[in-house]
């Protein structure tokens, strides 16, 4: 478990203090993946590096498993450095050696004798998925696999919690993908607590558990992925939703449009066409499909319906009523014109 | 004639090259011993680094650029007191090698620590992140990733060795470019004058290009 108290970070230029984090209080249990997602420069990655201190709080503690890690002096900092595995957007793979030492690197700083090292290496090869790459400088891997091997020395020392900052913004979407079911699996396989920042919400959607969303350094909304998809407060989160329940009806079907233009949440297990059809049946009105989308977040389903309701305007506002009871979300675009 | 005055410029001529060869590789090997670890020093000290200190940042700074700052031949001549302390005589290659080291010092420690500038800061931090020690930073990441970099400076700092080891002629310390002064330029021999150049070129050419060959082969990036 992780607990972030009232951290605070401020950076001092010769003229200027600018602040980092500002009074974040958080606790991330153990075994979750925690995201944190906000646009750049909102902080995440400085308090992602708060948390193994990299960047020293100026005030506030970091608390992993109990142990207050700024009371450490640099020798149990090291130490307890080797259970907090990080990956980087970048990568930061040392160029001049090969994959085999550059996660051996790791296992050196734990005096791991040479055997045990040489069977180490092997086994996470083969955990990340890249046991032909052992004798490749980095500089002959693929993005992806550059971040495999990544993955593979920060878990070398059997990490608690893994620190990933922005591990997948360098990458093309099919390769975020599978980066991301290798993070899932880590965390569900070895019970690696996993705490990413991003700015993209794909890829909180896809695997956090819980997100925070950070903005001036601050944290301003946290709940589960599912409570800030269904029922975002702040306007930075409902824009980073909108990034992805976002849709574009065409111009020209705007224009021609005569009836009243409804955006329709469904929620969980709210059975979405049973409602839409019910709803047709019970009122005097025609519906049109424009667009209708089902995201899965969580493994629980979210549906965004787009219709156009045309009808006597008694009997739409009526039928929009029953909707609205129904599911959780409705929205008008647009009036009957 | 003028194969004649060469055939008889060779003893003078092979003693000479022995000279410098011998003078720029002790002054280079005191360099890299002393030098690498002053340049990682002055690296690893600075602002935001693992091992920051300002003191000794700015201690060791200073008498970097003290000595970088003085003209060879003031150094040359200055440090007389100390070369008779180290090696008990200040005439002769022996000699001269101490200044030539005293001037490669900090030198080469300052091309040690621009290569080691140039190194991602990201990946020295993703090695503090794994709990690495400091001198297993040092080892497997500084000096590993800096390596054609240094390489490049050991070179340079070789080829400029070559160049300051013709002053060494002022304390006798003999060599190529003390006979290319003392027979080519004073006495106005011509033949003397050509061929030592010629042999100094073609050091500096051989120095570079195996320097540029050794850099390639130890850069992975
Ligand atoms: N080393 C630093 N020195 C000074 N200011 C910094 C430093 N690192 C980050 N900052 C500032 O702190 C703020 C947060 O930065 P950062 O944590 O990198 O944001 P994010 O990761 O969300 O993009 C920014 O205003 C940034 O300019
Ligand atoms: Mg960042």
């Amino acid at each position: 478990m992780i607990e972030i108290k009232d951290v605070t970070k401020i950076y001092t230029s010769k003229n200027r203090q600018v602040i980092g984090v500002d009074h974040v209080s958080l606790t991330i249990q153990a075994g979750e993946i925690f995201g944190v997602i906000g646009y750049s420069g909102a902080g995440k990655s400085t308090l992602l590096r708060c948390l193994n201190l990299l960047e020293r709080p100026t005030s506030g503690q970091i608390m992993i498993d109990g142990v207050d890690l700024t009371s450490l002096n640099s020798e149990q900092l090291r130490q307890a450095r080797l259970k907090i595995g990080m990956i980087f957007q970048h990568f930061y793979l040392v160029s001049s050696k090969t994959v085999f030492e550059n996660i051996a690197f790791a296992l050196k700083a734990a005096n791991k004798p040479k055997e045990e090292i040489e069977k180490r290496v092997n086994e996470l090869l083969d955990i990340v998925g890249l046991s032909d790459k052992r004798d490749a400088y980095p500089a002959q891997l693929s993005g992806g696999q550059k971040q495999r091997v990544g993955i593979a020395r920060a878990l070398a020392n059997d990490p608690n919690v893994l620190l990933c900052d922005e591990a997948t913004s360098a990458l093309d979407p099919s390769t975020t993908k599978s980066i991301l079911t290798l993070l899932k699996k880590i965390n569900r396989e070895l019970g690696i607590t996993i705490v990413l920042i991003t700015h993209e919400m794909e890829v909180v959607k896809d695997i956090c558990d819980r997100v925070a969303v950070m903005q001036n350094g601050k944290i301003i909304e946290l709940g589960t992925v599912y409570e800030l998809f269904t029922n975002p407060k702040e306007e930075l989160t409902k824009s980073f939703i909108n990034s992805i329940l976002q849709f574009e009806i065409p111009e020209h079907l705007l224009q021609k449009r005569t009836g009243t233009m409804v955006k329709i949440l469904f929620k969980g297990e709210s059975a979405e066409e049973a409602i839409v059809s019910d709803m047709l049946q019970t009122f005097k009105v025609k519906g049109n499909i424009l667009h209708g989308k089902i995201e899965y977040i969580q493994n629980i389903p979210l549906g965004v319906f787009i219709m156009e309701l045309t009808g006597e305007r008694k009997e739409v506002e009526r039928a929009l009523d029953y909707i609205s009871e129904r599911t959780n979300g409705l929205e008008v675009i647009a009036h009957a014109a | 004639m003028l194969l004649n005055a060469l055939i008889d410029l060779i003893p003078e001529l092979n003693k000479a090259f022995l000279e410098t060869i011998y003078m720029v590789a002790i002054s280079l090997c005191i360099a890299i011993l002393i030098g690498l670890p002053l340049g990682i020093l002055l690296f690893v000290t600075d602002r935001g680094l693992f091992l920051e200190n300002n003191i000794v940042k700015s201690v060791l700074g200073f008498a970097v650029n003290l000595i970088r700052s003085i003209p060879f031949v003031i150094l040359l001549v200055g440090l007389l007191p100390l070369t008779r302390l180290i090696t008990g005589t200040t005439i002769g290659p022996t000699a001269a090698s101490v200044s030539l080291s005293v001037a490669a010092i900090p030198f080469f420690a300052r091309i040690v620590e621009t290569s080691l500038r140039e190194i991602e800061k990201g990946v020295i931090e993703a090695a503090i992140a794994v709990g690495a020690t400091p001198w297993m930073i040092i080892k497997d990441v500084l000096l590993s990733e800096a390596r054609p970099g240094i390489v490049h400076g050991i070179t340079i700092t070789t080829i400029s060795l070559v160049g300051y080891s013709a002053m060494a002629g002022i304390v006798g310390g003999g060599g190529i470019g003390d006979l290319a002064i003392r027979f080519g330029y004073y006495r106005y021999d011509n033949t003397v004058m050509i061929t030592t150049i010629v042999v100094l070129i073609c050091l500096v050419q051989i120095i570079q290009f195996s320097g540029e060959r050794i850099a390639r082969l130890v850069d992975k990036r």
